[in-house]
């Protein structure tokens, strides 16, 4: 279908923004920075950047399955859980390496997710984040009914399993500090594609208006069913990786809303919900916060909740749909943007 | 107050949709005791229009005055509990409640005066037939007369009619429309939303056009220019 | 399994029946704000844990009975739930979601939190004295505890008198109204700003009795409001969205499930599998007969509004 009017002016769809291309060459040269670190920086800083890569990604894939896909679920702790047992089970039972353990913890978490869509799919809005939140403590509590799984106080990755992943210490730090950064770039950049890909296109209707969409043609079960499974594949993977370098199991730790729910949800509302660069603000202000009240307890979960709840009151679309809409930024722009030009004959439009 | 002066004006009353302005500079008035028809075609700006008077829709205060006062500011329970109820478009009766519970909830938070629940059963006999029924199983127009019966009940001064005649069959229009003249004796003061000009003049002292959220006409129901009406109807 | 016939099957049945009695008391404040104002309230456990941490401080600081101290609770939870509501929730609704739920599930987090720094995370108990362990005989050998039986009964009460409340009074027929269309209420001269703040308070005050029917029968800790919410909701669905009696029924389902769970499925399992049996079965079990029962019927027993 073509929209271009016949004279005077012509129209291009604009996928990339300037400061888009600008930002781009800039994350290139930090990415660069990063992947040397272990040459030049410290164990303490390289485990924070490990994990604030894997937050990262955990944050961008409840932000699609949230912000996107509509799906608020309270309960994506249980793929990071089942990820890490996978992980445990698969390299402790049947001797698989490690790494490609992480793979069938993707894997795994994508199966599971299947039969489980199915249900809590049922129940609507909110009920369906409470749904979800059963589910993951119905894991929670049948890993702890499994003695082969450690039970309920957990168990370890034995030492030849661990020595398989690298021979030294040293070696496994650096090894893990690279993989996060992969495996975090893999994610996020999957969810890039796939929102400037033609589904993203679908979910951007469905966030938009559920109704509109589906008379449109949009298949909003399945694009949800699909958005759904693929999130638990990522997050699995990434449970994997988690508790390989963690090197040890729990039920509580592995299904823990707090760490892998509660903080993710609270990086993305804080950092703007619904956009890409929202959750990277919500990311590092949450590290702030965390580092800054070290001393303090649990006062920083205190103070995200007041700030995440002070948010959505007072600018739904988060620290970064304020700033973006104000400067018209787009690091990473999903969106199709017609821009109007003046044509070649020189005749302004 | 005497009568003469106006019950309730309006001066440049705009009102908008979000980004969409519905209405432009509307200038109206209506004395007590007043039949007032609104004509227009779809999408003229007319429900729009009583929905901003009952206060469902936001305005400046000066916009809308009532009794003198301005009340463009005031939000619809308010209004309500000054004597403006809204029969509204697509009656809107709560479907979980009953005949009697739709019509006693109209006047649970009203005025108090002549209109009762036996009043109303009075005036619409059915609807006392069927008290204990959803408001669901009722027929049209059956629905229609709980839903005037409902705006009653908070005994208004002055009640906005909606399109009642929506959907009905001529025989239930034409024993609606008998109800509005036995409501208009009481000496209540009647604006008429209607789609049908005729229905409509025949009904009411003078009318109001609209046409594209603004007034294209105005003036006494009785004797006027029908091609006028028309051209101003359709815009032509 | 000849070991099943030693199971006191009428004392699991009744005990499990009594308990949904107080799951009925979790689930009624829950229900109340989404039928009236399709609020799914993530805090409502944390709310439980929080009345119990007052009625603890009441009875503390005056020594008085801890059913007493329901006279000082349920007001002051009205009273924070309407300001709850007024001043923070009312300004989440509307069409989306997201706001409300997730507002909600901060303030979850900011509870549970303050309560841990305020009291530390060992566990409490209230302490109601010979009441707890009094129990009567039934004929059968079953001998019934005298609180649960408390319990039970007050939560028939309760949910008599939310029964009155909604369908015999001006401000139930308001609720209702409300609940089926917010705008045309309005219309009607009900102030639904005021209305939601008190639909709010009644549920909280309803909370707030659970609460302190709860802190007697069971410790308490601030973690502890996440599977309050979680029970509250199970019985919800189970019965049922929107339906009065059927929270109740769901609240019998889950309990007996849970007792069932306890006594029959965690130690035939254990029997089987050769591993001790573990506490958490008569959670687990509630768990997965909600899950049968959400895919066997999606919108409960006695389903009534629907979403």
């Amino acid at each position: 279908m073509s929209t271009a009017p016949a004279f005077t002016t012509r129209f291009d769809v604009e996928r990339s923004t300037q400061l888009s291309r600008v930002s781009a060459v800039i994350a290139c040269l930090g990415l660069a920075v990063l992947i040397s670190l272990p040459w030049w920086g410290e164990t303490g800083t390289m485990r924070l950047i490990a994990e604030m890569a894997y937050f990262l990604a955990l944050a961008q894939l409840w932000n699609l399955l949230a912000g996107y896909a509509g799906l608020v679920s309270v309960g994506q702790q249980v793929y990071v859980g089942i990820g890490g047992y996978v992980l445990f089970a698969t390299s402790d039972w049947y001797g698989v390496h490690p790494l490609l353990a992480i793979l069938i913890s993707g894997v795994a978490a994508a199966v599971i997710s299947l039969p489980m869509a199915l249900i809590v799919f049922r129940l609507r809005g909110a009920y369906f984040a409470v749904g979800t939140w059963v589910v993951a403590e119905i894991f929670n509590l049948f890993v702890a009914q499994v003695p082969q799984l450690g039970g309920g106080s957990g168990y370890s990755l034995t030492p030849e399993i661990v020595r398989s992943v690298a021979a030294d210490r040293a070696g496994r730090e650096m090894l893990m500090y690279w993989m996060a950064l992969a495996i975090s770039i893999a994610v996020i950049a999957f969810v890039y594609m796939l929102l400037r890909s033609r589904h993203g296109l679908a979910l951007t209707a469905i966030r938009d208006s559920e109704a509109a969409s589906e008379s449109l043609g949009v298949d909003t079960y399945r694009t949800k069913l699909m958005i759904y499974v693929v999130t638990a594949l990522c997050t699995g993977l990434l449970g994997g990786f988690i508790f390989l370098q963690k090197l040890r199991i729990s039920p509580e730790a592995a299904f823990s809303i707090n760490d892998w729910t509660v903080v993710v949800i609270f990086m993305v509302v804080i950092g703007g919900i619904g956009t890409m660069e929202g959750p990277i603000i919500g990311l590092l202000i949450y590290f702030a916060m965390r580092e800054m009240l070290a001393d303090y307890g649990s006062w920083y979960l205190i103070l995200l909740g007041i700030v995440a709840v002070a948010v959505m009151l007072t600018a739904r679309e988060g620290i970064w749909g304020l700033i973006g809409k104000r400067f018209d930024l787009h690091l990473f722009p999903v969106r199709r943007r017609l821009i109007q030009r003046p044509d070649s004959d020189g005749k302004p439009g | 107050m005497s009568t003469v002066e106006n019950l309730l004006k309006t001066k440049a009353l705009s009102a908008c949709y979000g980004d969409f302005q519905a209405l432009f500079d509307i200038e109206f008035e209506i004395r007590e005791g007043e039949t007032v028809a609104v004509i227009g075609s779809n999408g003229a700006g007319k429900s729009t229009f009583l929905r901003a008077l009952a206060g469902a829709l936001d305005s400046a205060p000066a916009m809308v005055s009532y009794q003198g006062n301005p009340i463009g500011h005031l939000p619809a329970h308010q209004v309500l509990r000054l004597g403006i109820a809204l029969v509204p478009e697509g009656r809107k009766l709560f479907p979980s409640l009953s005949v009697e519970e739709n019509l006693r909830i109209g006047g649970d938070f009203g005025r108090a005066g002549p209109w009762t629940l036996n009043r109303v059963y009075e005036l619409f006999p059915v609807l006392a037939e069927r008290r204990a029924q959803a408001a669901t199983a009722l027929s049209g127009g059956q629905q229609q007369m709980c839903a005037i019966g409902r705006a009653l009940m908070s005994n208004p001064r002055l009640l906005l009619c909606d399109e009642i005649s929506m959907g009905l069959a001529p025989v239930i229009i034409r024993e609606l429309y008998e109800r509005l003249d036995t409501i208009a004796a009481e000496g209540t003061t009647l604006v008429i939303v209607e789609q049908d000009i005729d229905r409509a003049l025949a009904a009411a002292d003078r009318f109001y056009c609209f046409q594209k959220g603004r007034v294209s006409l105005a003036g006494t129901a009785r004797g006027f220019d029908r091609q006028a009406i028309t051209a101003a109807y359709f815009g032509i | 399994m000849s070991w099943l016939a030693e199971v006191d099957w009428a004392s699991v049945l009744i005990q499990g029946t009594l308990i949904g009695g107080l799951y009925a008391l979790f689930a009624i404040g829950l229900s109340l704000a989404f039928g009236i104002m399709r609020l799914v309230n993530i805090a409502h456990g944390d709310l439980i844990v929080l009345c119990a941490y007052l009625a603890m401080i009441v009875v503390n600081a005056t020594g008085m009975h801890p059913l007493l101290s329901i006279a000082v609770v349920v007001p002051l939870m009205f009273v924070l739930g309407y300001l709850l509501q007024r001043g923070l929730l009312n300004f989440t609704l509307g069409p989306s979601i997201l706001p409300p739920l997730l507002v909600t599930f901060g303030i979850s987090v900011i509870i549970q939190n303050l309560l841990l720094e305020v009291f530390g995370a060992d566990t409490r108990r209230l302490n109601a004295g010979a009441m707890e362990t009094a129990s009567i005989a039934l004929p059968g050998d079953v001998t019934v505890g005298i609180f649960p039986l408390v319990i039970f009964a007050v939560a028939l009460v309760s949910l008599g008198a939310l029964q009155y409340l909604l369908y015999r009074t001006r401000l139930g027929r308001a609720f209702r109204a409300t609940s089926d269309d917010a705008d045309t209420a309005e219309l009607m001269g009900i102030d639904n700003r005021h209305l939601y703040s008190l639909a709010m308070g009644i549920a909280l005050a309803f909370t707030a009795l659970a609460a302190v029917l709860f802190s007697i029968r069971t410790s308490f800790d601030p973690a502890a409001g996440p599977i309050n919410l979680i029970f509250a909701f199970e019985a919800v669905i189970i019965g049922g969205l929107g339906s009065l009696w059927g929270t109740l029924l769901g609240g019998v389902i889950l309990g007996v499930s849970q007792s069932l769970g306890g006594s029959v499925v965690g130690p035939s399992v254990s029997m089987l599998i050769g591993t001790q049996v573990s506490a958490q079965w008569q959670i687990l079990t509630g768990h997965i007969v909600f899950i049968i029962i959400l895919i066997v019927k999606p919108d409960g027993l006695f389903p009534r509004i629907r979403d």
